[in-house]
């Protein structure tokens, strides 16, 4: 049995390998899948020298715990956490040298929501179609981590990281989301538009991988009835029947019913993903570059 | 047809129904493989095609609507032929949608030449067309919560099949073996937009005893008793 593998002792509530996901499937209904913070998981895949799109873990809201089988170097980042490496503070955000058979524990998020683990070497489950990421609505890929699973490393690269620590983004108190409308904005009435960008919604907590749902103000369609099924993109903002905006992330579905009011730019993605249930959400049009 | 801005990078193109849209699909892959078009998926629907990823949005956005779209050839490429065993528990509740006796339903079904218009709800799940359109039928008023794999099923204009067992509100009227999605083989789909399909009925042999199903049982009708 090779030492290039890691133990999960506790896996979290939800914690899923995920790397950049595997666009490019859409038109068999394959979702793109990959991290909800893109540069998050961009970021700690430097700290410990891999490329941006070695697998990494992403946790949800109460960390996670492991224990490598070899001396690894690791990093944290994406919400920020304590860390420690057999009970002692280690650094978030910067590369941490964790001895074989120590335990590595990714704390609860102080605020946000996804952390990010990399190891050097990248997390080598079997790629399928091209990507390591857990696709949450259609199955594909690793299962998420549970207690007791073993999870294969890859061989660490010759290249060094070339930075030691470096910024990250606070999760925001507010989330801003930047949208440009259509393509079936002409299914809502005037107030629905005026209502979705003008009015405060609040993240709901049945959010997931799927979308980012909301609570606010219901949007008013001008035309009942079904839409054809149609195509849908990451960040279209899908409303459903009982008119609360969905924001569509990297687990999305690749084609759906309901109509797309609006657009948000993938960019304002990231922090989305690190918004908690009850955040504030403001949808600002951006207008067409 | 019109071109409609999707965000900062995609074009939802809509056409009129779905042979227009199956007509378009083509020609963006014919123009994609050309070089003409850049853009990183092309998501066929109902009666739309999705352009995600594209490098110039606005430029194609402007052009598209001048463009000549051939219609669809027919095409002399081999037909993927899919055994089906016309056992499904809606088959009574389509036939009297048809207005045809339950026997007729695997013949009408198995005579019509099919073509993958679109995928989606499931990786490697096709929507088949090619069933006149007398042959509509309603999805269930209340969806199943498991619809077995290989389950060959209908619902509007389509035929489906069941890459996985899953929740699902169509009806069913048979079953197959082919393995509609494999990951691990290439291509992971079977059927992915554009290919041809044929339902072939595989009427169960009495000499030869069809996998662990004694011949003599009767068959059953409930999906769910079906091993795998």
């Amino acid at each position: 049995m090779t030492d290039r593998a890691f133990a999960v002792v506790r896996a979290g509530a939800l914690t899923t390998v995920q790397d950049l996901g595997r666009p490019g499937h859409a038109h068999l209904g394959v979702p793109r899948s990959g991290a909800l913070d893109p540069p998050a998981a961009r970021l700690v895949n430097r700290l410990v020298g891999n490329p941006p799109d070695a697998a990494a873990l992403e946790t949800t809201l109460d960390g996670c715990a492991v224990r490598p089988r070899r001396t690894v170097t690791v990093a944290v980042g994406g919400a920020p956490c304590p860390v420690t490496v057999d009970g002692r503070p280690a650094p978030w955000g910067a590369p941490v040298r964790v001895p074989a058979g120590a335990l590595l524990n990714v704390g609860s998020a102080v605020s946000g929501v996804r952390c990010y683990v990399a190891f050097d070497g990248g997390v080598a489950v079997d790629p399928v179609l091209g990507s390591r990421s857990t696709d949450l609505l259609s199955g594909l890929g690793p299962p998420p981590l549970a207690d007791g699973a073993v999870l294969p490393l890859g061989r660490p690269g010759a290249a060094h990281a070339r930075v030691d620590t470096v910024p990250q983004p606070a999760p925001p108190r507010e989330l801003v989301l930047r949208v440009a409308l259509g393509p079936r904005a002409d299914w809502f009435t005037a107030a629905a538009l005026n209502t979705l960008t003008t009015r405060t919604y609040t993240v709901s907590s049945a959010s997931n991988r799927i979308g980012l749902r909301t609570e606010g103000p219901p949007l008013e369609r001008r035309f009942e009835g079904e839409l054809p099924s149609e195509g849908m993109v990451l960040g279209a903002v899908q409303v459903p029947p009982d008119g609360r905006p969905v924001v569509f992330l990297a687990d999305h579905p690749t084609t759906g019913g309901y109509p797309v009011v609006a657009v948000v730019r993938e960019s304002d993605l990231a922090s989305a993903a690190q918004a908690r249930p009850g955040t504030p959400v403001r949808f600002v049009g951006a207008g067409r570059r | 047809m019109r071109a409609l801005p999707v965000g900062e990078q995609a074009l939802l193109v809509e056409v009129s129904d779905g042979t227009e849209a199956q007509a378009l699909h083509a020609e963006l892959l014919r123009r994609r493989a050309t070089g003409s078009l850049r853009v990183r998926e092309i998501v066929p629907a109902a009666r739309t095609v999705l352009l995600d990823g594209l490098d110039e949005p606005r430029r194609v956005g402007a052009e598209l609507p001048g463009w000549e779209i051939p219609p669809l050839p027919r095409r002399a490429e081999a037909v993927l032929e899919i055994p089906v065993r016309y056992d499904g528990p809606d088959l009574a509740d389509v036939a009297a949608h048809w207005g045809v006796p339950v026997h007729e339903v695997a013949r009408i079904h198995s005579a019509a030449e099919f073509r993958v218009a679109f995928c989606g709800f499931a990786p490697g799940f096709g929507y088949l067309t090619g069933l006149p359109g007398r042959y509509e039928v309603p999805r269930r008023a209340t969806p199943r919560t498991g619809v077995p794999e290989g389950s060959v099923a209908l619902a509007g204009p389509y035929t489906g099949v069941y890459p996985r067992a899953s929740p699902g509100g169509w009806q069913l009227i048979g079953s197959t073996d082919t393995v509609l999605w494999d990951h691990a083989r290439v291509p992971a789909a079977l059927l992915s937009p554009g290919v041809r399909v044929r339902f072939v009925a595989d009427t169960p042999s009495m000499d030869t005893p069809s996998r662990d199903t004694p011949p003599t049982a009767a068959p059953s009708t409930d999906p769910t008793a079906r091993s795998r």
